[in-house]
């Protein structure tokens, strides 16, 4: 697609941007995001998913286990959002906005609501592509965080720095991932 | 100043994402089929470049080795990054590439974003069921690396030796990977 780096400047350009984050603050990481953001609309719903605690190690305590775990640390998150991590994962929505105004790669209408390689297989219909990404983001979503990461966290982020959990969550996405993109969408 | 550094480095990420095409679900299903691997060329140069100029930083001592982040290494690692595995095949999307995508404006990454929020939040009220299964058992360590890094408090598999030579090692084997995979795409 026109717009869209060659894989040598594009992995330069990757490389630089995992490297800048390590430099002035941290690595990068996105899925923990979707539990605080889950967080904060839970909370607004009961209520009573945080509570402040003073025994706890970040000032934050839940009832769930999940958010209480690590001395409360994502529950604290779910209470004070305005932090690095979560406006990190917000200002990605305009930055890829600002590149397709900038001349990055545009897809069309059609591309838009579904990839060609979908619409080959399973036609231009859009609720078929629409379940089939909401079935994807609870899959992957759930993996993520049964795995601690992602393919930000874990993969680009945990190789950079030879973390052994890096290596372990790639090993396990590609040996699911490629027989499943076979199946799925079949060799050509 | 950190929510003006998460911002800036947010967009960035964003728009980067967006220009090497990985926003694009058409790439990522195309590179699992293998029929279009410049992503995957992308992705490891991206990780081989990064990771040697942080271990050349570390070892000359201008990177700060608290801004390293090791995850933890357990068995729901590799299990979770089977499940996230099928999901990014199905969808062709990760919660990057997907927050991404949003700001693309595609439709189907409102979807995969709903499901994500829906699958993140199942972990969460599923986790305590894990809690004392293997699953969660650390391997070798839990937080170990390949490499030595200045930290300490990390695990390392090859401690006889100084980080920079595995780490410069493994970023060559993955360059080199990088430049020998046939390519293939419309921007090349």
């Amino acid at each position: 697609m026109s717009g869209q780096l060659n894989w040598f400047k594009g992995g330069i350009a990757l490389g630089l941007i995992f490297l800048l984050t390590v430099f002035i603050i941290k690595p990068i990481g996105v899925s923990t995001q979707f539990v605080i953001l889950d967080g904060i609309i839970w909370n607004s719903v009961s209520g009573d998913l945080v509570e402040k605690n003073p025994d706890a190690k970040s000032g934050y305590a839940s009832p769930n286990a999940y958010l209480n775990k690590s001395g409360g640390k994502y529950a604290k998150n779910v209470v004070k959002p305005f932090n690095y991590s979560f406006i990190f994962v917000l200002s990605m929505i305009l930055g890829a906005f600002l590149s397709v105004l900038t001349k990055g790669p545009k897809a069309d209408t059609l591309d838009r609501v579904a990839p060609e390689v979908w619409r080959t297989r399973f036609g231009e219909k859009s609720a078929g592509r629409y379940i089939a990404a909401f079935i994807g983001g609870i899959l992957v979503l759930y993996g993520s965080r049964l795995a601690g990461g992602c393919t930000s966290g874990h993969m680009m982020s945990g190789m950079m720095q030879t973390s052994v959990s890096g290596y372990l969550f790639a090993a396990g996405a590609f040996a699911a991932a490629i027989p499943a993109a076979f199946i799925i969408y079949g060799r050509k | 100043m950190e929510i003006i550094s998460a911002i800036c480095l947010g967009a960035l990420f964003g728009f980067v994402l967006h220009r090497v095409g990985a926003s694009n679900p058409q790439n990522i299903i195309n590179m699992l089929r293998l029929t279009d691997l410049h992503l995957i060329r992308a992705i490891l140069l991206g990780i081989a470049l990064a990771s040697a100029i942080l271990f050349i930083g570390l070892t000359l001592g201008f990177f700060d080795p608290s801004h390293l982040s090791v995850k933890t290494s357990y068995w729901g690692v590799i299990i979770g990054g089977v499940i996230l595995g099928v999901g990014w095949a199905l969808a062709g999307y990760c919660p990057g590439t997907g927050v991404a995508a949003l700001g693309e404006g595609r439709k189907d990454a409102i979807f995969f974003i709903a499901g994500g929020l829906v699958g993140a939040w199942l972990y969460m009220v599923t986790y305590s069921a894990f809690k004392g299964m293997f699953l969660l058992d650390n391997i070798l360590g839990g937080k170990v690396t390949l490499a030595q890094t200045p930290k300490e408090s990390y695990a390392v598999l090859l401690d006889k030796i100084p980080g920079i030579i595995p780490a410069l090692i493994v970023a060559l084997v993955l360059g080199v990977i990088a430049w020998r995979l046939p390519g293939k795409t419309s921007a090349d």
